[in-house]
């Protein structure tokens, strides 16, 4: 990287410049002053607002569905052979699917488990790719040639993986472990860890020649504690904004895994990108099938994408105007 | 510059190397061995010790690993287990449907995209400019399945407009030269042939588009609104260029740049995308090979065909850096 490479002195003097004007300018920090932009930002408050919405459905609604998601209480109504299947009623408000199952009560209880397979997904990449991040960031930063050798290592292991196309990946890990909820949540997530590893290295790098590092170190500040107390909390925005990012990439990957036959086979738990995949048979029956989870998927990602896109420009020092 | 790719490909050694013996022992790891695939749950001991000594299984893994690199050296993969044939002469026969569909991809992606981007950021704040970005976002969003399946419902059941499956109607002959259907009816002149694979084309390619396109539009606006503001492009204007001169070598010129090494990353996605969007327009491709070969645990297929794919994806990704450095004369490669 060439951030480590000394002769960038100007830059780095016009960096602090900036940072201290932002200071002086207002007093407040550079993360208040990030959540400030957030708040004037519409793409943030429209993507706040829907994954405040889903978080909510995805607590309460389990409790609201009028039935049971899994029991077949409609099943003589229905006839796969013939296409008969019940539409939107009163009892039924999206009608009946092809087991003869209320199809609103297993929209609102996937919520939850579409929640749960993305943020699972998303802790999975999050935890292993950033506990590999900065120990690849401390060691080429702080560690010397010895570390650098260590960051070689780590940085090549992750180009390994990014040398696959995700979805084969994923697919992979996946066959191995078989078909689950774990399976599909342990598949997205894995794809994520060189993604994350990369991200935060390359901001801990960023930060490694700073100012405060370099004071902490003259103050006789163990290197450890640098990289935990000083470094990594500063180098953390871009990580947790491609965080939020990938919520809406694991529920749209997770769906996928499930339409390539990956996914859960337990009908007990509905789960929207499940559901999705399922309705693809009946596509020219009951499109509306595809259509809810489908919009349910799209709607989700789509607030999860503006809010982290919305972090990453009021993040960003560049349009910070 | 020859030593710069003298040097990107000696460093693909190791990451290659490591990918290999990743996949190799992780490949290994896969619930039932080919054996249960060929042959059933309920095959004889006898029979299933007969079929691993058979396909090596029964020797230590290193001891096959060396094997597999001996015949690596000699460009041999194996046999594939599904299909029982070389897996090189499987893959050159599936890579060119898979091509097609990628380039096809990436016609409409770029095609699409870069104008688009570019309009959008002209007029900055209008309603184009947020629809475009809208859009793209909603791009971004859709599964690729679902998306695919959305089109052909469309176009194919509802409207009959466009052909849902295969590479070309049944009833339409073609001379084979190089497995390429468009260009061997255009070195062939068979031009029937030509329309009737490029409307087969057309629905998985726009599905398989639809994420490239979104990043590419994105792309192309962020960085034309960054080279809009530039004092480059007011010089230009105030010195009373034209409108296009302006556009062409102030503008594009320089927004373009960080777009091209998007288009190059692009593309790896761009083979996951395939393998979902073959199995539902029923493309015999590389995509559904591997779907396949997941299933029938077809060790050497798979090694090979994701060996393949992700030397591919290096290389396009160093012919990117390459082209970069004759577009951007800033950048000198070393």
């Amino acid at each position: 990287m060439s951030v480590l490479t000394p002769g960038r002195k100007a830059e780095r003097i016009d960096r602090l410049a900036e940072l201290t004007a932002l200071a002086d300018e207002t007093g407040r920090s550079l993360w208040q002053e990030a959540f400030a932009r957030l708040r004037r930002n519409p793409m943030a408050i429209i993507g706040a607002v829907i994954v405040a919405l889903f978080l909510l459905l995805s607590i309460v609604g389990p409790l609201l569905a009028p039935y049971s998601p899994t029991a077949q209480i409609w099943r003589e109504e229905t006839s796969t052979a013939q296409g008969i299947f019940p539409g939107p009623r009163a009892e039924n408000w999206l009608g009946v699917d092809h087991l003869g199952r209320d199809f609103f009560s297993r929209m609102l209880v996937g919520a939850r488990q579409t929640l749960l397979v993305g943020v699972v997904a998303t802790l999975v990449g999050f935890a292993l790719g950033t506990l590999l991040g900065a120990v690849s960031g401390a060691a080429a930063g702080l560690g010397g040639r010895r570390g650098r050798w260590l960051d070689n290592i780590l940085m090549r292991a992750t180009d390994v993986l990014l040398a696959l196309p995700s979805l084969l990946l994923a697919v992979s890990v996946a066959a191995v472990l078989g078909r689950s909820l774990t399976t599909v949540m342990i598949a997205v997530g894995v794809v994520q860890i060189p993604i994350f590893a990369r991200l935060l290295r390359g901001s801990m790098l960023a930060q490694a020649n700073a100012d405060y590092v370099l004071a902490a170190r003259s103050l006789g500040v163990r290197r450890w504690r640098i990289v935990l107390s000083h470094v990594v909390p500063n180098s953390l925005g871009p990580v947790i904004v491609q965080a939020t990012l990938t919520l809406a990439t694991a529920i749209i990957e997770a769906a996928a895994l499930s339409y390539l036959g990956l996914g859960n086979p337990d009908p007990s738990t509905p789960e929207w990108g499940l559901m999705l995949a399922d309705a693809q048979v009946f596509l020219e029956v009951r499109a509306s099938w595809a259509f809810y989870p489908a919009a349910g998927i799209v709607i989700t990602a789509l607030g999860f994408t503006l809010l982290g896109e919305a972090m990453r420009e009021a993040l960003d020092p560049k349009l910070r105007k | 510059m020859f030593r710069f790719i003298i040097r990107r490909l000696l460093q693909l050694v190791p990451t290659l190397f490591g990918l290999s013996v990743l996949l190799f022992v992780w490949l290994r790891r896969l619930p039932g061995g080919p054996e249960t695939a060929l042959l059933g749950e309920r095959a004889t001991p006898e029979r299933v010790a007969q079929i691993r000594a058979m396909l090596g299984l029964d020797q230590p893994i290193h001891v096959q690993y060396a094997r597999f690199m001996r015949q690596l050296l000699k460009l041999d993969f194996g046999n594939s287990i599904q299909t029982g044939r070389p897996v090189t002469q499987e893959f050159l026969e599936r890579f060119p449907a898979t091509i097609e569909l990628t380039v096809v991809a990436m016609v409409i992606a770029v095609g699409v995209g870069i104008p688009l981007g570019f309009l959008a950021a002209r007029r900055h704040g209008r309603w184009l400019d947020v629809g475009t970005v809208a859009a793209s976002l909603i791009g971004i969003c859709i599964p690729v399945f679902f998306l695919a399946y959305l089109l052909k419902y469309v176009f194919a059941l509802q409207f009959h407009l466009l052909p849902t499956q295969g590479r070309l109607s049944a009833g339409l002959q073609r001379t084979d030269i190089t497995g390429f259907y468009v260009l061997d009816g255009i070195m062939t002149r068979e031009w029937d042939v030509v329309a009737d694979s490029l409307m087969h084309l057309m629905l998985p390619g726009l599905a398989l588009s639809s994420i490239p396109l979104a990043i590419i539009v994105r792309m192309t606006r962020a960085s034309v609104l960054e080279v809009l503001g530039e004092d480059y492009v007011r010089t230009a204007e105030a010195k009373g260029l034209t409108e296009p001169v302006v556009r062409r070598r102030h503008i594009l010129r320089n927004a373009l740049l960080p777009v091209v090494t998007t288009v190059g990353l692009l593309t790896g996605g761009l083979l996951s995308g395939a393998v979902l969007t073959e199995s539902v327009f029923a493309l015999n491709g590389v995509g559904s090979f591997v779907k396949d070969a997941i299933f029938y645990k077809d060790y050497p297929g798979l090694m090979g065909f994701i060996l393949i794919f992700a030397i591919t994806y290096v290389l396009v990704n160093l012919a990117v850096d390459i082209s970069y450095s004759f577009i951007d004369p800033r950048v000198r490669v070393r």
